[in-house]
């Protein structure tokens, strides 16, 4: 294959492939949502909300909790109790319903005026924790102070009992001892739930320039109709783009593999009790189930692009097509459904529900990987083929 | 040599092409003549088989479209109608994309490509990317593309469509040089001067029908009208759509 031969030429197949990629490298929208912005996207947010998220949940949990109290001198011991669990009693407030809803406080405490009479007569005496529950914000602080309450409760009953010689497990004859089996890692699972998704819209993102480019612009620049006047079957053309977008999605794909390796280490993630594991055993898992999806993900890009008429038109295709992968990641993070051997052969489930696995450190079979692949290529397969027998069409090529 | 017979091309209830037949011969310039809309850029496009006639045969050289379609567009050199360029590459390389999709070998297609920058005088654009290409110089550069393989047929739609009086004038010389070489050019167009300037045989097209067939000064002749002008409107039955 010397040049110096004079002899030597190239494929069809290799000049479109190796045209695409030049000219695709030379195009600055390409490269930053190929290179950047798709692929580092993820990662970036991925740390953000963690950062927030963990750090606002360890703040909770240690941090003295501010909780304004009405009627503070009526239960001096009850408050005695809150402030050994770190609850700070404050100033009461004027109107406790109103600074919960303001979120003003995240929760407020109300002792009754006849809170001692009752206490000392022995009856049943009432607290009020007054909160909203829509805000997220203030649950652990209301699962706070009500479990110190709950717990004080419960002591100053056992101490009444005793004093009458009774056993305090009169009261209670039952108890629910909790033997909680979730591994560190599976506790990660439920925060990174949409992480496949965040490989899928890489791919996609990766690619999506090149697809459009594919049909849409060539036919918007004019260029499609001299390119078919070329003595080269169309399949073949059509094989050499789409070997470009799968080699800018696939770079794409390792670029956030790449990142999520790095950033992975600066997730304290460990700091609740999870365990993450996103380094080079992950990343080649990954690479491996989502392979078929680059084929099939390029191969649908480019013929819903070939149905517009115009670039503009094509993205706003495209932009539609990319929210059909959230379904899988939407439903097994609102469902978790338990997993099923066939649904490892339907393409985006199986990855997900292969990434998931893996992040819960659970491994995935032979088996597994092998149905997810199976049925992906199968689904690229069609899809490339339908979009060959679309490239097919006359009007494809004529611009006006 | 470029066969044409019976060719019809319907689009839903349009009959576009209505049974055109001609032949353009080597050594010849063909000018394909007709109002806008008579079915001239339909009648090219199934001649480099973008698209496929109803109805008719097409033979270039011999060789009949439908059968191999391939081996035609090997034996065209195409200027479409729709002539875009890729712009984030220079004009050299917009050359060396057709010259390799046409499976030139690497050491040929470097002198091709020179040649034909040389002769179409683009040497000072060969280097620059295509964005913001004057409409001359993007006619130079499709027609290089659409050359580089040598090929014995010339098609071209439009030619000279957008182009000023100079860039003209050059890409005239340029065809008559292509004649010269013996090969077969067809080209349309709607304005008469330039057909009447540079054809052997002219084709004139209507509603998707030939109309006239015949040299230039037999069309005058035949039609008793010493002016080409009034010839082609007595041809046509109108003048709408033709340009002087």
């Amino acid at each position: 294959m010397s040049a110096a031969s004079g002899k030597a030429r190239r494929s069809a197949f290799l000049t479109v492939f190796l045209k695409e990629v030049k000219e695709n490298l030379r195009d600055r929208r390409t490269l930053t949502s190929a290179f950047l912005t798709g692929p580092l996207l993820g990662p970036i947010l991925l740390v953000l909300l963690l950062n927030v998220t963990l750090n606002r949940e360890l703040d909770k949990a240690e941090k003295p909790l501010p909780v304004p109290v009405i009627g503070a001198q009526y239960a001096p011991n009850l408050l005695d109790a809150l402030k050994a669990g770190g609850v700070v009693p404050g100033a009461p407030v004027a109107d406790p319903e109103r600074a919960v809803r303001k979120q003003d406080a995240d929760v407020v405490l109300r002792i009754a005026a006849d809170y001692g009479k009752a206490w000392r007569k022995g009856e049943p005496v009432q607290v009020e924790l007054i909160y909203d529950s829509s805000q997220r914000d203030a649950n652990t602080a209301v699962e706070r102070v009500s479990q110190l309450i709950e717990a004080y409760a419960r002591q100053q009953g056992a101490m009444r009992l005793v004093a009458r010689g009774l056993s305090p497990s009169t009261a209670w004859p039952l108890h629910v001892a909790r033997r909680d089996q979730a591994t560190p890692q599976s506790r990660a699972v439920l925060m990174f739930a949409m992480l496949p998704y965040f490989f899928v819209i890489t791919i996609f993102m990766g690619g999506m320039y090149l697809a459009i480019d594919l049909t849409a612009g060539e036919r918007e620049r004019q260029s499609l109709e001299p390119l078919f006047a070329n003595p080269v079957p169309r399949w073949k053309i059509f094989a050499g783009k789409l070997a470009a977008i799968c080699t800018f999605s696939t770079a794409s794909l390792l670029i956030t593999l790449l990142a999520f390796a790095v950033v992975g280490r600066f997730i304290p993630a460990e700091k609740i009790g999870m365990e993450l594991d996103l380094g080079l055993h992950f990343g080649s898992c990954v690479l491996l189930l989502m392979l078929p999806l680059v084929l099939l993900l390029g191969a649908l890009q480019s013929m819903v692009a070939a149905f517009a008429k115009s670039y503009r038109e094509a993205q706003t295709y495209l932009s539609l097509l990319m929210l059909v992968p959230i379904i899988p990641s939407l439903v097994l993070a609102i469902l978790p459904i338990k997993a099923q051997a066939w649904m490892y052969a339907v393409p985006l489930l199986g990855q997900n529900l292969g990434i998931m696995q893996l992040l819960r450190g659970d491994g995935i079979s032979g088996q597994q990987i092998g149905l997810c692949l199976a049925g992906s290529l199968a689904a690229a397969l069609l899809a490339v083929l339908a979009t060959i027998q679309l490239y097919r069409s006359e009007r494809l090529a004529i611009s006006a | 040599m470029i066969e044409v017979k019976d060719l019809h091309k319907a689009f839903g209830t349009v009959q576009a092409v209505d049974g055109v037949s001609f032949i353009a011969r080597d050594g010849e310039i063909t000018g394909l003549l007709g109002p806008n809309g008579a079915g001239k850029t339909t009648t090219l496009r199934m001649l480099y088989t973008l698209m496929a006639p109803d109805r008719g045969q097409v033979l270039v050289d011999g060789i009949d479209a439908a059968v191999d379609p391939l081996g035609v567009r090997r034996r065209l050199g195409v200027l479409p109608d729709a002539r875009g360029l890729y712009k984030r590459l220079t004009a050299g390389e917009n050359i060396d994309y057709f010259a390799r999709l046409h499976g030139l070998p690497e050491a040929l297609l470097a002198s091709r490509r020179d040649a034909l920058i040389k002769a179409l005088g683009m040497e000072d654009i060969a280097n620059r990317r295509a964005e913001g290409f004057s409409q001359g110089e993007r006619v130079k550069t499709a027609i290089a593309r659409a050359l580089v393989h040598d090929p014995r047929n010339v098609i071209l739609d439009e030619p000279t469509n957008g182009l000023d009086v100079m860039a003209t004038r050059a890409l005239r010389q340029f065809m008559a040089r292509l004649k010269a070489e013996g090969r077969c050019v067809l080209f349309s167009s709607h304005i008469m001067q330039e057909v009447a300037a540079l054809c052997d045989r002219i084709v004139v097209i209507a509603h998707g029908r030939v109309v006239a067939d015949a040299s230039p000064d037999a069309l005058r002749e035949s039609t008793g009208e010493h002016n080409l002008e009034d010839a082609f409107v007595k041809i046509i039955g109108t003048d709408e759509g033709l340009a002087a």
